[in-house]
C-alpha cells in the first residue's frame, strides 16, 4: 500500500504519481483568491478598511507579536493587498511579495531593508530615469552610493563590487535601449560574492520572463504598467525569491541579527525562506509606509487577470510596427532585440522567447524639429510618460523621463537628441501602423 | 540557540526567548526535509505564553550540523539527548509528519520523559511510495514538486494564505530545495521502515493529541484510523478542508486544539 494509491481523492482530483503544475493562465485568474467567505463574492473583494476587529485581547497581542496571522492595519496587510501578493509571487514562482504604493517604493524598500549608511550598490547604467534619480542623486545624501555599469560588461560588474556593496540590480531589459541583462551570469556573479541580484521586471512581467528562474533573488515590478495594463493606477511590487541563504552570507545584519524594533526578532530564525519579506514588513512597510491601498490592489487585479492575453497583444503588435519601421526610409536605428542587429540578440533569443515586450525605441533621421513634428502629429499615440498602458504611448527620452541624465550617460545608455520610445498597446496593428506614417510623413516636411 | 546534543551543535528555535528551566516545555519535531520555521506562529504563540519553546532543527537539517539520522527510533533517542542537554526532565512533545512518529516512540520507550504528545498530520504505518523514494534517493527535483503537489489541500494548492502575502506551495517547494543533499531520502526511509507505531501507540499512558487534516493527500485520514483506536487516552481534531501542511493551511485552528490541551 502507497500513500498515493491508497488515498481518497476528492472529486475530479486525478490520482497522480506526476507533480501537479498549475499553469500559469490560471496563476493569474485564481492564485491567492477564492470566493469571499462571507458573502460568496467571486471576484476579490475591496477591503476598504483601516482596521480590523480583534476577537479578544490575547488574540490581538497574538497578532501583534507575529504568533498568529492575520491583518491588523491596512498599512501593514489588507485582505485585497494580500491576494495581489500572492498571485505576483505565484506567478514570479517566488515564495511571498509585498504590494507598496509605487515601483519606486518597491526599490526603496528592497534598498532599506537590506542595507544602511555606508553601504554600496552596483547598478547597471541602463535604467529607468527614477530609478537613476534615487541611487545616484538621493541615496548618497543617506550614505549608499551606487556605481554604474554597462550591463553588458560583466567585468565591469565585477570590478565594481566592493566589501561595502550588498546589492546587485538591473533591469530585465534596460530603458530605453533595450539592453537585455544577461541575468544569470550576473547572479553567479552576485553570489560569487555573497550578495543578491534585484532584478525590476516591468517591462518584460513574469509572463515573458520569471527571473528567479535565472538565479535573480529578489524582483520588484511598477505594476503601474503592464500589469495593470489600463493605466489608472500607480503601484509597485516586491517578490522575494527564497533561495538566497542570508546567514551564508554574513553580509545582513538586518536579517540575520536580533531586531531591537521587534523583541529581538532574528528574522533569518523566524522564516528559512521569506526573511527578506519579513523585515521588509514588519519595518520597511511599518515605518516607511509606502503601503498600496485596497482600492489599487483590486483594480491591479483586474489587470493580472488577463495579463497573458494582453501580452500576447502587445507583443505581435509590437513586431507588426518594428517591421513597419524597419523599411521606412525616416526611420534609423531601431533598438529591438528581436532584430538581428540588436547587440543582444542572441540572448534575447535564449531569454525572452515569447518576445521582447512592447517598449523599444528608434531615431529620426533628420532634426531635432523633425522628432518634434513626429511626435505631435501623432494621434492615436499619447505623448506621455508613462509605458505598458493598453493604449499606445510616445515619448521622447532626452527631453523627459532622461533630462536629469548627463549628456555623458545618456550617450552610454544609447539615448540620443532623435530617440523616440513608443509603448505599443493593444489597438489594432494597422490603425497604429497607419498613425505612425502620417506622423512620419509630416516629420518628412518639416 | 544552539545547542550541544550529543557532541553536535544543534539548533532550536526558541521564539527569540532565552530558555528558563522554571517553566514547562513543549518541543516541537518537523516533518521530513523541513526545519522548525514550519512552527514559526504556533511556537512563537508558546514562547510568549509562558512556555521554553524547542522548534528543533533535526541534525542534518536546517541550521544544525551533522548527518540526517538512519531511524525513527534513533531520532526519538536524540529527542532525549536534547531534552538531557538542556536538563529538562519532561516536556510535551509536538510533532508533524515524520515528527509524529518520533514523538509516539519517544513516549512510548521513554514516557518518564513526556508529559503529553501531540501528532500532526499522522499515518500509522507511513509507508512511502516507490515513486517518490526513487525521486528522492537521486535528488530529484520531481520528489520536491510530488511532496509539494500532495502536501496541500485542492483548495490551498491556489493559495488563500492567512499569512499575508506568502505563496504557500512556492514556500513549502522552496524549504525542500533548500534541505540539504540526501535529507530528504534519509527521512523517507524512516518514515518507511518505521514499524513499531501501533505497538507503541498501544502502550501509551499518556494523553494524546491527534489534529487531522480532512483532505490530507500525503497522510490520509484513514491511515491515521488504527492508530487512533490503538492510543488510550486520546483527543482527535480533525481540520475540513485542510491538507497535509495543517500548521500553514489552517494555523489558528492548529494552535486553539494545541492551546486546549497543552
Amino acid at each position: 500500500m502507497r500513500y498515493h494509491t491508497s488515498i481518497p481523492y476528492p472529486r475530479g482530483y486525478a490520482r497522480m504519481t506526476k507533480p501537479k503544475t498549475t499553469h500559469f493562465d490560471t496563476l493569474t485568474l485564481h492564485a491567492g483568491a477564492r470566493p469571499d467567505a462571507a458573502t460568496g463574492a467571486r471576484a476579490t473583494p475591496i477591503y476598504q478598511s483601516t482596521s480590523f476587529v480583534f476577537p479578544d485581547t490575547d488574540h490581538a497581542a497574538a497578532l501583534f507579536n507575529m504568533e498568529r496571522a492575520g491583518h491588523v492595519y491596512s498599512r501593514i496587510s489588507n485582505p485585497t493587498c494580500a491576494v495581489r501578493e500572492e498571485r505576483i509571487s505565484a506567478l514570479e514562482g517566488g515564495v511571498a511579495a509585498i504590494a507598496v504604493a509605487c515601483g519606486q517604493a518597491a526599490l526603496h524598500l528592497a534598498i532599506v531593508t537590506l542595507m544602511g549608511a555606508g553601504s554600496h550598490i552596483v547598478a547597471s547604467r541602463a535604467l529607468y530615469g527614477g530609478s537613476h534619480n534615487l541611487l545616484d542623486y538621493t541615496l548618497p545624501r543617506f550614505g549608499i552610493k551606487t556605481t554604474f555599469v554597462n550591463p553588458r560588461e560583466l567585468d565591469q560588474w565585477r570590478a565594481a563590487i566592493r566589501p561595502n556593496t550588498r546589492l546587485l540590480f538591473g533591469e530585465t531589459l534596460g530603458n530605453p535601449g533595450l539592453e537585455v541583462l544577461d541575468v544569470a551570469r550576473v547572479a553567479a556573479l552576485a553570489h560569487e560574492h555573497g550578495l543578491p541580484l534585484l532584478i525590476d521586471s516591468t517591462f518584460t512581467t513574469p509572463y515573458l520572463m520569471r527571473p528567479f528562474e535565472h538565479g535573480a533573488d529578489l524582483v520588484y515590478h511598477s505594476a503601474t504598467k503592464f500589469l495593470s495594463g489600463h493605466g489608472v493606477v500607480i503601484g509597485g511590487v516586491l517578490i522575494d525569491g527564497g533561495c538566497f541563504d542570508w546567514e551564508k552570507s554574513a553580509k545582513f545584519p538586518t536579517l540575520t541579527q536580533p531586531y531591537a524594533g521587534f523583541h529581538n526578532m532574528v528574522f533569518t530564525d523566524e522564516s528559512t525562506t521569506a526573511a527578506f519579506l519579513l523585515r521588509a514588513r514588519r519595518e520597511g512597510i511599518r515605518d516607511f509606509g509606502a503601503c498600496m491601498a485596497p482600492m489599487t490592489a483590486f483594480q491591479i487585479l483586474q489587470g493580472i487577470e488577463t495579463l497573458p492575453l494582453r501580452m500576447q497583444r502587445h507583443i505581435d503588435n509590437t513586431r507588426k510596427i518594428v517591421a513597419f519601421l524597419r523599411d521606412h526610409p525616416l526611420v534609423d536605428a531601431i533598438g529591438y532585440p528581436e532584430l538581428p542587429e540588436h547587440p543582444d540578440h542572441v540572448l534575447a533569443q535564449k531569454l525572452l522567447p515569447k518576445g521582447c515586450g512592447a517598449v523599444f525605441s528608434f531615431s529620426i533621421r533628420g532634426t531635432r524639429e523633425q522628432g518634434r513634428k513626429f511626435i505631435e502629429a501623432l494621434k492615436i499615440f499619447s505623448h506621455l510618460a508613462n509605458v505598458g498602458d493598453a493604449k499606445s504611448l510616445v515619448i521622447h527620452p532626452a527631453s523627459t523621463t532622461h533630462f536629469r541624465v548627463s549628456a555623458e550617460d545618456l550617450k552610454a545608455a544609447g539615448i540620443t537628441e532623435g530617440t523616440i520610445r513608443l509603448s505599443v498597446g493593444l489597438e489594432h496593428a494597422d490603425d497604429l501602423i497607419e498613425d505612425l506614417s502620417r506622423a512620419l510623413h509630416a516629420a518628412g516636411k518639416a | 540557540m544552539y545547542i550541544d546534543v550529543n557532541g553536535a551543535q544543534v539548533y532550536a528555535y526558541t521564539g527569540s526567548r532565552d530558555f528558563d528551566r522554571a517553566l514547562p516545555t513543549l518541543v516541537f519535531i518537523h516533518g521530513a526535509a523541513h526545519d522548525h520555521s514550519v512552527w514559526s506562529l504556533q511556537s512563537r504563540y508558546f514562547a510568549h505564553h509562558g512556555r521554553n519553546v524547542l522548534a528543533v532543527d533535526l541534525p542534518g537539517h536546517g541550521k544544525s550540523g551533522g548527518e540526517p539520522l538512519s531511524t525513527v527510533s534513533v531520532m526519538a533517542d536524540w529527542i532525549i539527548g536534547l531534552l538531557d542537554a538542556q536538563r529538562v526532565s519532561n516536556a510535551v512533545l509536538v510533532g508533524h509528519s515524520m515528527g509524529s512518529l518520533i514523538v509516539l516512540d519517544t513516549a512510548a520507550r521513554h514516557p518518564e520523559r513526556v508529559v503529553r504528545l501531540v501528532l500532526i498530520g499522522p499515518s500509522v504505518p507511513m509507508p512511502v511510495s516507490d515513486v517518490l523514494l526513487e525521486a528522492a534517493k537521486r535528488d530529484d527535483h520531481v520528489a520536491f514538486e510530488l511532496i509539494t503537489t500532495w502536501s496541500f489541500s485542492p483548495e490551498h494548492q491556489l493559495g488563500g494564505n492567512q499569512q499575508p502575502g506568502v505563496w504557500m506551495t512556492g514556500s513549502a517547494l522552496r524549504l525542500l530545495e533548500r534541505s540539504r543533499p540526501g535529507a530528504l531520502y534519509a527521512d523517507l526511509l524512516a518514515c518507511h521502515g518505521y514499524a513499531g507505531g501501533l505497538a507503541a501507540a498501544e502502550r501509551m499512558h499518556h494523553p494524546a493529541l491527534l489534529i487531522v487534516g480532512g483532505c490530507d493527500l500525503m497522510a490520509p485520514p484513514k491511515n491515521a484510523q488504527a492508530l487512533i483506536e490503538a492510543l488510550p487516552h486520546k483527543r482527535v481534531v480533525t481540520i475540513p478542508n485542510c491538507g497535509h501542511s495543517l500548521m500553514v493551511e489552517a494555523p489558528d485552528a492548529v494552535l486553539d486544539a494545541l492551546r486546549s490541551f497543552v
